[in-house]
């Protein structure tokens, strides 16, 4: 135990009165990273619980494992097989990813690729991420949070492989600030910060963000998304340029970071469903809103958009519809706090991606701005579902 | 009145801005600010506009029957919107299409409505038309600050001029596409007023509500 006799002794150094008391929230981030707060709830009321906030967003952070590892894949994938139809690993990030050779059959290979790209957008994210979290801990004296490894990881997976490391940062300091800490920190954030980063560049810089050319991390390289595929061709084309369902499903296309693969998000989903981290209200919600209304749509027809005939199994599996469900429907802070809230939320949202993907030409994916849009509404919903509440109770004692 | 003449100037500059303390006029800040130039033009339009219509409505403001005054003051505005609107179009006319409708929609400018109702009607001419300047020069200045950094960092020049080479033309500068949209002036606009109320707390609002904290025991 000689690290905790070391936080033992330099631990008066950060109290009150203390030499560094202006620093306490560094101190206790880095102390209650290593060990168990000491702290415990003294006031009423008493809730016995093994769930505390570190335990969540730490049991958030393993759920995203699956997305991580196919993140390395499938990015070293795209790249190797890019290089192995002729094209040159042009990113400086591949000098380092060629390690193993650009074989897109060597696992081994595809993975390292993948990491080299995975790592410099994740480091750069938790490090501007970090200073503005210490800084806002900093002057305004709360504690620094776990939460904000979840916004990283989140925000990493969410970026195309290209990004340009500066816009990394830039996004992620923009969600972390405008999305978060105006509002008071973690707990208190409306909107998903993460998303608000990635919103942020997405309108800031939507020629590196957006478009055929981002997604696989060699120059040269143009390969569309399916949403775009399509968009443009109706669905049924992309088995013409040799995406079946089983395929998108598992993840093997071009998309971001972390997105593509339905199954790993599917994975992390039900890890958090069985911890109870995420409310299956919001995930029944989400889903249902997506089958209604694309099915709806199917039915509806459309002689010019191919895009009202994708059925919902399309919708599921394509984009970052299963992402977005998976880790940021279910975010607990930034949706409905009511269960009759919760349906209506994840259905809103499931209403949004399949309108803006449909019908609304100027974006082909949705699932960003559709949560965004749901995190808007939350509390309002929340507020007529408690008013409907009181009203109804109020009528039945009458 | 308590002011000076020299405080009704400056005392809306900062104290007292028309946007950022008041969050009046926002419409038109979103709209005009993606240019320094236009943002110039529109600054100096309301300053005419607050500065005169205020004057002009406290030279009438005791024969102005109470039921009707918000009609005869429109009038007095509209009057005066409509000079600047024929004056750009004759002097500057390239400005007035970029500023189109806006410059007709200083009449629905809540900064100016204001001062008429709550400063012109209750004092004399001059002191009137100080304060309408004075309120509109804040408007002018939160407006050259968004556009200044709008211009900046949206397109890398000002007033025109190439400040930072963009990409597009050779240079190094990525431009941001977001400050070119309407919605980044409300971010700027917010990030001002924080700035604003660190600067001088007393503009800080009281909380609407309190959190209760429960003591130890």
């Amino acid at each position: 135990m000689g690290l905790r006799a070391f936080f033992d002794r330099i631990e008066p150094h950060f109290l009150k009165g203390g030499k560094y008391e202006t620093y306490f929230p560094i101190y206790e981030m880095v102390e209650s990273f290593l060990f168990t707060p000491k702290t415990v709830t003294t006031a009423a009321p008493h809730a016995r619980s093994y769930i505390d906030m570190k335990r969540i967003m730490t049991y958030v952070v393993i759920a995203t494992i699956p997305c991580i590892l196919f993140a390395w894949y499938n990015t070293g994938y795209q790249a190797n097989s890019a290089i192995a139809a002729g094209l040159e690993p042009s990113y400086w990030q591949s000098s380092i990813g060629g390690l193993f050779g650009y074989d897109p059959d060597n696992l081994i290979a595809n993975l390292w690729h993948g990491a080299c790209f995975f790592f410099p957008i994740y480091i750069v994210t938790l490090v501007a991420g970090g200073i503005c979290e210490v800084i806002f801990a900093t002057i305004r004296r709360h504690e620094v949070n776990e939460g904000f490894l979840v916004t990283s990881m989140l925000y990493t997976l969410i970026m195309p492989a290209t990004a340009p490391l500066w816009q990394v940062a830039l996004g992620i300091i923009f969600g972390v600030v405008i999305g978060k800490e105006v509002f008071g920190g973690t707990g208190k954030n409306f909107l998903n910060p993460a998303l608000t980063g990635r919103a942020f560049l997405y309108f800031a810089y939507p020629a590196q963000m957006s478009g055929d050319a981002v997604w696989t991390p060699v120059d040269g390289f143009s390969g569309a998304t399916a949403l775009a595929v399509s968009a443009a061709d109706g669905f049924q084309e992309l088995a013409a340029n040799g995406l079946t369902w089983l395929d998108a499903f598992l993840g093997f296309m071009q998309g971001s970071l972390g997105e593509t693969s339905t199954l790993a998000a599917l994975i992390g989903l039900t890890l958090l469903l069985i911890t109870r981290i995420a409310n299956w209200r919001l995930v029944v919600g989400c889903l249902g809103g997506m089958i209604a209304f694309s099915t709806l749509l199917n039915l509806i027809g459309s002689e010019t958009n191919p895009m009202f005939a994708m059925p919902w199994y399309w919708h599921l599996v394509v984009g970052g519809y299963a992402f977005g469900l998976a880790f940021m429907v279910t975010e607990p802070v930034s949706a409905s706090h009511t269960n009759m809230g919760r349906y209506i939320y994840g259905a809103l949202i499931g209403v949004m991606v399949v309108m803006i993907r449909v019908i609304n030409p100027a974006f082909p994916e949705g699932m960003m701005l559709a949560i965004l849009f749901g995190n808007v509404f939350a509390p309002l919903i929340d507020y007529f579902v408690v008013q409907a509440n009181i009203r109804r109770r109020a009528k039945r004692h009458a | 009145m308590a002011q000076t003449r020299k405080e009704m100037l400056t005392d809306p500059l900062v104290d007292n801005n028309p946007i950022t303390l008041q969050v009046l006029g926002i419409c038109s800040a979103l709209a005009v600010t993606t240019s320094l130039e236009v943002a110039l033009v529109m600054s100096l339009a309301v300053i005419f506009v607050t500065g005169f219509a205020s004057m002009f409505i406290s030279i009438i403001r005791n024969h102005i029957p109470s039921s009707i005054r918000i009609i005869v003051q429109m009038v007095i505005i509209a009057s005066l919107v409509i000079v600047v609107d024929q004056f750009l179009k004759a002097f500057a006319f390239e400005i007035s299409k970029t500023l189109s409708v806006f410059v007709g929609l200083i009449i629905t400018n809540c900064i100016v409505m204001g001062r008429a109702e709550a400063f012109a009607m209750k004092n004399p001419p001059v002191a009137s038309f100080i304060d309408g300047v004075g309120n509109g020069l804040g408007y002018g200045l939160i407006l050259m600050l968004v556009a200044v950094i709008r211009e900046l960092f949206g397109s890398g020049s000002l007033f025109g001029v190439t400040i930072l080479q963009t990409v597009n033309n050779g240079g190094w500068y990525v431009p941001n596409g977001l400050l070119l949209l309407p919605p980044s002036a409300f971010f700027i606009i917010g990030l001002i007023i924080w700035a604003f109320r660190s600067w001088k707390p007393a503009q800080v609002e009281e909380r609407e509500y309190k959190i209760q904290v429960v003591d130890a025991h």
